[in-house]
């Protein structure tokens, strides 16, 4: 079975950011930059599948500027077998519609029978990309999932619902699912793999080159919410803290 | 020179420190208590390539050079000294001394297993009455046709309980002195060769360290290494890049010392102030910071000697005296920046300054370092 895994490299969720001089991006030097969560799983889960299916093969493909390589390279030393790298430089494209579309050319010309992608990357978050390619290329799609069983010409998926209800659910192939984090024991790259993963294809193509529809969103401005500490101290007889306390519970911070 | 790591080191270091985070944190405080070797976590190395980094893929290595396993060693040790010599062991001990010595047979039959984390490998060159001075061993082995019988008692083996197979030094001709000393593999399980109980050590109490006893045990002759007579040459020879990897315990156990301290001292309030606001501390972080560099600095440069094919003796000598002084001096400025809760062992950093001192005494004392340095100096023998 052909899979191919979407994955991102995105900002490492302890960094701590400042806003570009023109207030549209992130100022990135010094950033440490990693991959994105669900992404990983995703990754695991297909070589899973290929493992367990004895045959196959898993592509990566990644959209971004030059320093996703390490992403890539992550990735290739992971198990996959080669990689397309849409290059991107900035200022980035924050349009799913757009993004979707160009992964979808990519990704047409391949003709997997599944792509696998994180729920949401964890820096946009906007969640859309797996289902916006699933619908683009004409396949099934299923997001939130949780398992995943192939059978023959199907594949059965568990999704999880809201309040802890789950969801199985048979599809026909091919499929594009966006995973959640959490349904695998994600591996460490082998040395081995680290090593041999330099000896692996990396395709590159141009984004400007695929681009072709009108972005339909993008930042004007992006800006850092400072958390600002503040402590007051309440003070007076315990049926007097009470009742201040309660009033601030109602008018400050407006627990109902 | 480029003191940047390269992306594929960048990858070594990460999975050996996400590894080590994962499965060699969450318990090492009671593995050290209970003096508890880490097995599993040892076979997980071996499935990941750890445990013969630098031997080549033909002979089941992750063929890496002596700086990327630099590189996974500092971070095991960081967390973990007790994983970190069973690791050093089996890399730049026994796969070491294989790779370099043994023929292609014991390669096919051995250095596979070892290299590929199947089996767990162990060096035995101490005697009750010879540590510095290892030439003046009593183990013999004597030839009888196509095997030798081993006799002799050899002391404070690392991993001399879990591992599968012994590189073991004995004499095979003596009153010739260290020309009469030989090196041969002995797989655990042949009869005569069995070990005693686990020592009961200051630090690094997760690494099984034994005497072994050799009663009679006859080894096939197809098991000495290299030629009669050579073993002192491979054992010296060996422990150059034995060094090396110590130096990097010695290293990864500073380097946990100075995190744990800077951690620490931003945290830790009195006066109304952290204490990383006054200048006693910060004169500590800053001097154990400038050591940590210049460890790794001596072990990078070793270490690439090393792999450019040239004379690296006095450069090991040096990177192993200067970093097991770091360790301990790091470790011992950690629990006092820490205060009573440096003295606890809860926290962790006691275990450091325990682990620590063990980097100054095997694979040759720091004073036998110097003697190896002021020897290549001055070029006395
Ligand atoms: C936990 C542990 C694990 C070990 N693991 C192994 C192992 O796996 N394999 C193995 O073969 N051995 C192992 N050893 C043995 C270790 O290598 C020796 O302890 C070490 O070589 C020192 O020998 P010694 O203890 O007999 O000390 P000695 O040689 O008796 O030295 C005592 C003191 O005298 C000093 N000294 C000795 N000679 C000189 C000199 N010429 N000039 C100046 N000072 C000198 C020493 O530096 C030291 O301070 C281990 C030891 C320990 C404690």
């Amino acid at each position: 079975m052909k899979i191919c895994v979407l994955v991102k490299q995105i900002p490492g969720s302890e960094a701590t950011f400042n806003v570009t001089p023109d207030g549209r991006w992130i100022q990135e030097s010094g950033l440490p930059f990693e991959m994105n969560e669900s992404d990983i799983y995703a990754l695991e889960e297909a070589l899973q599948i290929r493992e367990k299916m004895g045959e196959g093969e898993v592509f990566v493909v990644t959209l971004g500027p030059d320093r996703c390589q390490k992403t890539i390279r992550e990735a290739l030393a992971k198990g996959a077998d080669r990689a397309i790298h849409i290059k991107e430089e900035a200022p980035f494209c924050t349009d799913p519609l757009t993004i979707a579309s160009v992964f979808t050319q990519v990704i047409r010309e391949e003709n997997p029978e599944l792509v696998l992608s994180g729920l949401q990357s964890d820096d946009l978050g906007f969640g859309q990309t797996g289902v916006l390619i699933g619908e683009m290329l004409g396949m099934t799609t299923a997001t939130l999932v949780v398992a995943t069983e192939i059978q023959d010409e199907d594949i059965r998926v568990k999704r999880e619902l809201e309040a802890g209800w789950f969801q199985w659910q048979t599809m026909k192939l091919p499929a594009s699912l966006a995973i959640q984090s959490g349904l695998n024991t994600p591996r460490y790259p082998s040395l081995r793999g680290i090593m041999t993963a330099r000896k692996k294809e990396i395709k590159d193509v141009s984004f400007n080159d695929l681009r072709n529809v009108d972005f339909l969103q993008s930042f004007k401005k992006l800006s850092i919410q400072h958390a600002e500490k503040h402590t007051e101290m309440i003070e007076g007889s315990v049926d007097e803290i009470v009742s201040k306390l309660v009033n601030v519970f109602k008018n400050e911070i407006r627990i109902n | 020179m480029d003191f940047s790591y390269t992306e594929e080191q960048l990858l070594i270091q990460k999975t050996a420190r996400e590894f080590a985070l994962d499965h060699l944190a969450p318990c090492v405080i009671n593995r050290d208590e209970k003096a508890e070797f880490p097995a599993e976590q040892i076979k997980m190395m071996g499935e990941l390539g750890f445990m013969g980094m630098m031997i080549p893929e033909k002979w089941g290595g992750a063929e890496i050079d002596t700086i990327g396993y630099c590189i996974a060693l500092e971070e095991i040790n960081a967390v973990d000294a007790s994983a970190g010599v069973i690791m050093s062991v089996n890399n730049s001990l026994v796969c070491q001394l294989l790779y370099t010595y043994a023929n292609d047979n014991q390669k096919e039959k051995y250095l596979k297993k070892l290299a590929s984390g199947e089996w767990l490998g162990a060096f035995s060159l101490s005697e009750p009455q010879s540590g510095s001075d290892a030439s003046n061993m009593l183990a013999v082995a004597k030839k009888d046709n196509d095997h030798y019988i081993i006799n002799g008692t050899k002391n404070w083996v690392s991993s001399g309980i879990s591992c599968d197979a012994v590189i073991v030094f004995v004499m095979t001709e003596k009153g010739i002195g260290h020309k009469g000393i030989s090196a041969f593999i002995v797989e655990k399980g042949t009869p005569g060769f069995s070990h005693g109980k686990k020592e009961n050590k200051l630090g690094i109490r997760g690494s099984d360290t034994c005497e072994l006893y050799f009663e009679e045990c006859k080894v096939s002759a197809e098991n000495l290494i290299g030629e009669e007579g050579n073993g002192f040459k491979i054992a010296l020879g060996t422990l150059d890049g034995g060094r090396i990897g110590i130096a990097t315990q010695a290293l990864g156990i500073a380097r946990a010392a100075l995190d744990r301290s800077i951690e620490y001292a931003n945290e830790r309030k009195q006066f109304g102030k952290t204490i990383s606001s006054f200048g006693a501390i910060q004169d500590k972080i800053a001097t154990m910071a400038t050591n940590v560099d210049a460890s790794r600095l001596l072990i990078h440069r070793a270490a690439k000697l090393k792999d450019e094919g040239k004379p690296y003796k006095k450069e090991a000598a040096m990177a192993k005296v200067f970093a097991s002084q770091t360790a301990m001096q790091n470790a011992t400025d950690c629990v006092q920046i820490f205060g009573g809760y440096g003295y606890m062992q809860e926290y962790g950093v006691e275990r450091l300054m325990r682990d620590a001192k063990i980097t100054q005494i095997y694979e040759g004392t720091s004073e036998i370092q110097q003697l190896i340095i002021a020897r290549t100096l001055l070029g006395n023998k």
